[in-house]
């Protein structure tokens, strides 16, 4: 049985290809073990939180003031300034970006202004929040004399997730044919009507998507509100925006000044007194588990609605 | 008036100039809304340029750029950037060297290796580290990553740049993954084809064809990491301590550009105060680096982007 010089060949080439193939499992595992690191560091992070926090979650927490005693101090001041800062953000980052996103994905001409305003959301994106946070220092606190208020943080906030709202309508405006827009176009439609009455009901959810990714970015910002002055200790809570006459709401809390969650933790965080640092793995996993949900619920929608269009 | 129904026939549906005009009024109005993003970029350089002005009528821009000590609201003060910029670099050396390995790793394991699946759950899995506040990770570095660190390398300080420069590393590692997966599955799939053909392996292919073909793409995912881990705030806040200090070395504490932002803003420093007018100054700086950054990175991805 003499082996032919080809079959010698070939067996060579398969030894070598399987030599070399081992490098294949060999990354598959390296990559794999990475990625599960990466995420047991979340995962970890999040019940270490829980962990260390157990003690004071609980509805106390929640319903009281900061103190100077750790075991008596809550977020009640902290997350109502929250609510009311993203209420703000909200109501100014999701008008003003989805109308640019209208704006630059059905109008806009090819030209350098168009070119000028896309650079601009592009840079936007990539500017620290702490400048964010200089820039509403200057403008909006002196210049505007809004002052240390809830409307200064608001409009820092909404400012600072622009560019997420932008880029997520536009990539949901680019997500409906062609075919949509013509045959609106075609039955004498104007331009605004193709938008309001067929583009933007078809794209609610990418909308939604980026509405709400950029309201979980902007619960979780501490610098830019530590620059334009928020408050560490607040021992009182903003006017109420309800009111029991007419006209029933009241917007004088955005003149009030503010803390926040992530204020809140962070003031915690830095005191050498191990007891405070349970209210800020407390607080942390609150601040934690709202951006994981308010991600989770992004994430639904955005598979819930490309589910149900079919183009 | 039998011409009536004929000229009707002829004349445009009632309320139609109202509609134009309608029309008109939003395109307006939407442009206005995309001007906010060019309004606040030149908001950004006038409140930045204006506000750091009087500091550097204050402070010459040599000394700004040489002397080696910042303390600006000390009684003898210096005015030296240098120990701040150190701080910045150090903590983001540290971090793009974690990052820079593992979110490469992770990316030709999504793009080359993982199945359809696989990818459609890690990769909205992965983007969560992105979304964790910064306040979080600040507590994570200072007090679960130092006293692990602290029993691997004894004597080392409750604050130092090494566990913030980890951490930061770990929430940039996304980032980098991200934009790294996008630039190699743009590689167009041909050139994987040829490289089997010739009795390349999956790695092979991975490291010699598809890496190269998406290089540039990959290198404006460097850079986006880059620009993030220069502007982060809080975890180097809380971790590396908000003394300046010029060293290298990642085992010390040193503040950084962002983290003495941080440090004058907690007090109360009265408007128009040489201290207010240094973090202006010092944003300056901030933003010149991350623009240099970006705009290295936007021009990166524009070339890859005509590559194929």
């Amino acid at each position: 049985m003499n082996a032919t010089t080809a079959d010698v060949a070939t067996r060579q080439i398969r030894a070598d290809v399987s030599r070399r193939k081992i490098f294949d499992q060999l990354f598959v595992i390296v990559g794999l073990l990475i990625m599960f690191a990466a995420l047991l560091v979340l995962v970890l992070l999040f019940l270490d939180l829980v962990h260390d926090g157990a003690p004071r979650l609980n509805w106390d927490f929640l319903t009281q003031f900061p103190s100077r005693k750790a075991e008596r101090a809550g977020i009640l001041s902290a997350w109502v300034g929250t609510s009311l800062i993203m209420l703000t953000t909200a109501a100014v980052a999701v008008p003003v970006g989805v109308a640019a996103a209208i704006y630059l994905e059905e109008y806009a001409p090819k030209n350098w202004v168009t070119a000028i305003i896309e650079i601009n959301v592009t840079n936007l994106a990539g500017v620290p929040s702490i400048i964010y946070g200089l820039l509403a220092l200057g403008l909006f606190v002196y210049q505007f004399g809004l002052g240390q208020s809830i409307l200064a943080a608001g409009l820092t906030l909404s400012l600072l997730i622009l560019p997420i709202v932008i880029v997520a309508t536009r990539e949901s405006l680019r997500a409906v044919p062609r075919t949509i827009r013509e045959a609106a176009y075609a039955l004498g439609a104007t331009r605004w009507e193709v938008t309001a009455h067929h583009v933007l009901p078809y794209s609610t959810g990418g909308i939604l998507t980026g509405m709400i990714i950029g309201l979980s970015r902007a619960i979780g910002e501490t610098a830019p509100l530590i620059t334009i002055g928020a408050l560490s200790f607040i021992a009182f809570l903003p006017e109420s925006p309800f009111k029991s006459e007419f006209p029933f709401l009241s917007f004088a809390w955005l003149k009030d000044g503010f803390t926040a969650m992530p204020i809140q933790m962070f003031n915690w965080v830095s005191r050498p007194d191990p007891k405070f640092q349970v209210n800020a793995a407390a607080a942390g996993a609150i601040l934690l588990g709202m951006t994981l949900l308010m991600n989770g619920v992004a994430i639904y929608v955005r598979y819930r609605f490309r589910k149900r269009i079919n183009w | 008036m039998t011409e009536t129904a004929a000229v009707q026939a002829i004349e445009p549906p009632a309320g139609l100039a109202f509609r134009k005009f309608r029309d008109r009024i939003v395109e307006s109005g939407l442009l206005a809304a995309a001007l906010v993003a060019v309004f606040t970029t030149l908001a950004i350089v006038i409140v930045l340029v204006t506000e750091s002005l009087p500091f550097f009528s204050h402070v010459s821009i040599k000394d700004f750029l040489t002397d080696t000590m910042w303390t600006p609201l000390f009684a003898e003060a210096r005015y030296g950037i240098l120990p701040l910029v150190a701080g910045t670099l150090v903590t983001t050396l540290v971090a793009l060297a974690v990052a820079i390995p593992c979110g490469t790793i992770i990316a030709i394991y999504l793009s080359e290796f993982a199945p359809f699946k696989m990818r459609e759950v890690i990769k909205p899995a992965l983007e969560l580290l992105g979304a964790v506040p910064t306040v979080v990770y600040g507590y994570f570095a200072l007090l679960i990553i130092t006293p692990a660190l602290q029993k691997l390398i004894p004597g080392l300080p409750g604050f130092n740049m090494l566990s913030a420069g980890l951490v930061i590393g770990i929430m940039i590692i996304p980032y980098v993954a991200s934009v790294s997966e996008d630039a190699m599955r743009a590689v167009p799939n041909y050139m994987r084809e040829g490289s089997y053909a010739m009795g390349a392996t999956r790695f092979q292919t991975a490291t010699r064809v598809v890496v190269p073909g998406a290089l540039s793409g990959i290198a404006a995912a460097y850079i986006l990491g880059i620009s993030r881990a220069v502007g982060e705030t809080m975890v180097v806040a809380i971790a590396a301590g908000l003394q300046p200090n010029l060293t290298w070395d990642p085992t010390q504490p040193a503040a950084t550009i962002t983290a003495f932002i941080v440090q004058v803003s907690l007090g109360d420093l009265p408007h128009g105060s040489i201290g207010y007018q240094s973090i202006f100054a010092a944003g300056l700086v901030l933003m010149l680096i991350t623009l240099v950054f970006n705009i290295a990175g936007f021009t990166l991805t524009r070339k890859f982007r005509e590559a194929y």
